[in-house]
């Protein structure tokens, strides 16, 4: 039995709590909102800049009156592919901007997003503040697979589509090891980090064995496309991207709740009804296929999937709700912003983006880091 | 009325036997706890009748249901489980460790609803001040409260607590026992609770098991369970039973052979 007085007192303070936990997800969609409205303006001032001369307000003119031309002659896109479409009803300027600066754009955002969610998905279900995309052994798969195809010219899917299905099918490769390890030796963390690091060693060195006998020239364009690059975006290689991504974060999504629960530990997860090991699994495949799917155009572009949940986590917590979404644009605009500081740091040089991300990010990081007030892990 | 009913449970990890003919009857609103040396079997215990662990053999019935028929979800709305030490916790609020409770009952959004149970279960443990800290920040004997109070917030009929107050300081140790002996009472939760401190086993207890090397060695009321003869034939301890307030109190004298 309370007093009146006692229950105005826990009401007030329950209102108070509700009040903070309200303005404390107030504060997480505001970021969520701002790194949208920041992947807009990135890709605003990335349009503008380039080797080739075109004024700002060009640019804009160019984008604004392509879109009707585009929307008119779709019936000659889909008959005849988006090159003829580009060097027949476009000028050269136009092209510049659609068809170079543009998917170039959006690849990065795409690749940004998926490969910062990957990141975000990894390191909540192995509880582990290392993981990233690649934790698996992903990208060293990638690379093997690109490697074959470069240098030997031998692959999955000949033409034009060589390196791209050596690398996705190859980055898949590690992760199928891994569940079948898992299935054997259950599905803890620590299976499945440990079982990357020994793929990533043994692809590497597969990797590197190839480099060895190659001539000089495959060799360093292999080692290349390992570093990533935005470069061989175009607007055929968009769609299944964009496909990749809507299809794997959807599920991601989904699942965030339960990510969240399993950060608390396998046994109080399981006791709140999540099947653990399941989920993992379910995850990891998921998260993997995001991955592959976009490396396989990109190359492995490292530092956004790692770096960008921890950014991201440092101002609005773990929730993975809301960090999913947040990283997720975050990493979209970080790796937009890098690319553009690529292609324009040194003039005339196009660098790939993966050097930008190494170097100048992991800078940024370990900066934030050596600042940071509060331990947030 | 019986609420939970362990049959014949045997379970063994990697031919050990860990636990061997466990035979329980609890009640609602009853607070059974199990004592027992080290490595008697009291975590295996609770881990496999929330079925963390599966036992090789025996069934578990929850109001005359088989928790094996059960999905996690369905007995995750009815049984919550405390594990023993604080495992490192990715980086989540106070709040948000406690709304994890609402898991089972929720599919993605957690409604107002689900607020005003995390409120209240807060409430009830005294940690509202703590709501928005980050929960790795806190002492042990918080975090414990917070985990408490996440078990709570799934609407639990049973409760299963494994050395819920191992890392507490006196103080603390009372205030978390009194809260659990309240709520057992009040929301008529039963609760069994793995514990190492006899003294608090025999104070709040309504019935302790005894365990020893796995099997049920005794089963009753504290003061019939809590003799000089049954500790120093489990743990090996030669000691004073002293009545206070119609409870034994244990006062340890010295450590002998089991015989």
């Amino acid at each position: 039995m309370t007093s009146s007085t006692e229950t105005s007192g826990t009401g007030t303070k329950r209102a108070e709590i509700k009040e903070q936990y309200k303005k404390f997800i107030g504060r997480k969609i505001l970021f969520i909102l701002f790194s949208l409205i920041l992947i807009f303006i990135i890709a605003g001032i990335s349009a503008t800049l380039g080797s080739y001369p075109i004024t700002v307000i060009e640019v804009y003119s160019i984008l604004w009156h392509g879109v009707p031309k585009i929307v008119q002659n779709t019936a000659f896109i889909i008959s005849h592919g988006f090159k003829e479409f580009f060097d027949t009803f476009f000028t050269t300027e136009e092209i510049v901007v659609w068809n170079l600066r543009l998917p170039r754009i959006l690849m990065g955002i795409l690749a940004g997003i998926g490969l910062a969610i990957a990141g975000t998905m990894m390191q909540g279900i192995l509880r582990n503040p290392l993981a990233s995309p690649f934790t698996l052994g992903i990208s060293s798969g990638a690379g093997f697979g690109a490697a074959l195809a470069i240098i030997l010219g031998t692959g999955f899917v000949a033409g034009e589509y060589l390196v791209v299905g050596n690398a996705f099918i190859f980055a898949l490769i590690p992760t199928f090891i891994i569940l079948g390890l898992a299935r054997y030796k259950r599905a803890t963390p620590e299976t499945m980090i440990l079982g990357g690091i020994a793929l990533f060693y043994i692809f590497s060195g597969l990797m590197a064995l190839l480099m060895f006998f190659s001539e000089a020239e495959p060799a360093i364009e292999a080692y290349f496309w390992m570093i990533g690059s935005l470069g061989r975006a175009s607007w055929d290689n968009l769609l299944p991207a964009s496909i990749v991504l809507v299809g794997c974060v959807i599920p991601l999504m989904w699942k965030a709740w339960d990510i969240n629960v399993m950060g608390a530990g396998d046994e109080r997860a399981k006791s709140l009804g999540v099947n653990v090991e399941r989920t993992r699994i379910f995850i990891m495949i998921i998260a993997s296929l995001l991955t592959a799917g976009i490396i396989c155009f990109t190359g492995c572009i490292g530092f956004i999937g790692l770096v960008a949940p921890h950014m991201c986590r440092m101002v609005i917590g773990g929730d993975n709700r809301f960090l999913i979404p947040a990283a997720g644009l975050f990493g979209g605009a970080l790796l937009l912003g890098a690319d553009t500081i690529a292609r324009t740091i040194i003039p005339g040089v196009i660098l790939p983006v993966g050097l930008v991300t190494y170097i100048l990010g992991g800078t940024l990081f370990f900066y934030l880091l050596a600042r940071r007030r509060r331990e947030y892990w | 009325m019986v609420r939970l009913k362990v049959k014949d449970m045997e379970f063994n990890y990697a031919s050990v036997h860990v636990l061997k003919d466990i035979r329980i009857e609890l009640a609602a609103s009853e607070m059974l706890s199990v004592i027992g040396p080290n490595g008697a079997g009291k975590s295996t215990l609770l881990r496999c009748i929330d079925r963390i662990l599966s036992p090789q053999k025996g069934c578990i019935l929850l109001d005359g249901q088989d928790i094996k028929k059960m999905s996690r979800m369905e007995l995750a709305k009815k049984m919550g489980y405390i594990p023993q030490s604080a495992t490192q916790v990715f980086p989540a609020t106070v709040f948000d460790v406690v709304l994890m409770g609402r898991r089972p009952h929720i599919g993605w959004r957690s409604g107002e609803e689900d607020t005003e149970k995390v409120l209240e279960t807060l409430q009830m443990l005294n940690i509202e001040d703590l709501s928005m800290r980050d929960i790795n920040e806190l002492s042990g004997g918080q975090q414990q409260k917070v985990f408490i109070a996440c078990a709570l917030t799934q609407e639990p009929d049973v409760l299963l607590l494994d050395e819920p107050t191992s890392n507490l300081d006196i103080r603390h140790q009372l205030e978390v026992m009194d809260i659990i002996k309240n709520i057992v009472r009040e929301k008529k939760i039963s609760a069994i609770m793995a514990i190492h401190d006899l003294n608090l086993a025999a104070r709040y207890a309504d019935r302790i098991i005894m365990m020893n090397s796995g099997k049920i060695f005794s089963v009753g009321d504290p003061v019939s369970v809590l003799t000089p003869d049954n500790i120093k034939k489990v743990y090996g301890v030669e000691a004073e039973v002293i009545d206070k307030r119609g409870r034994p109190h244990i006062v340890p004298i010295r450590a002998v052979s089991k015989k």
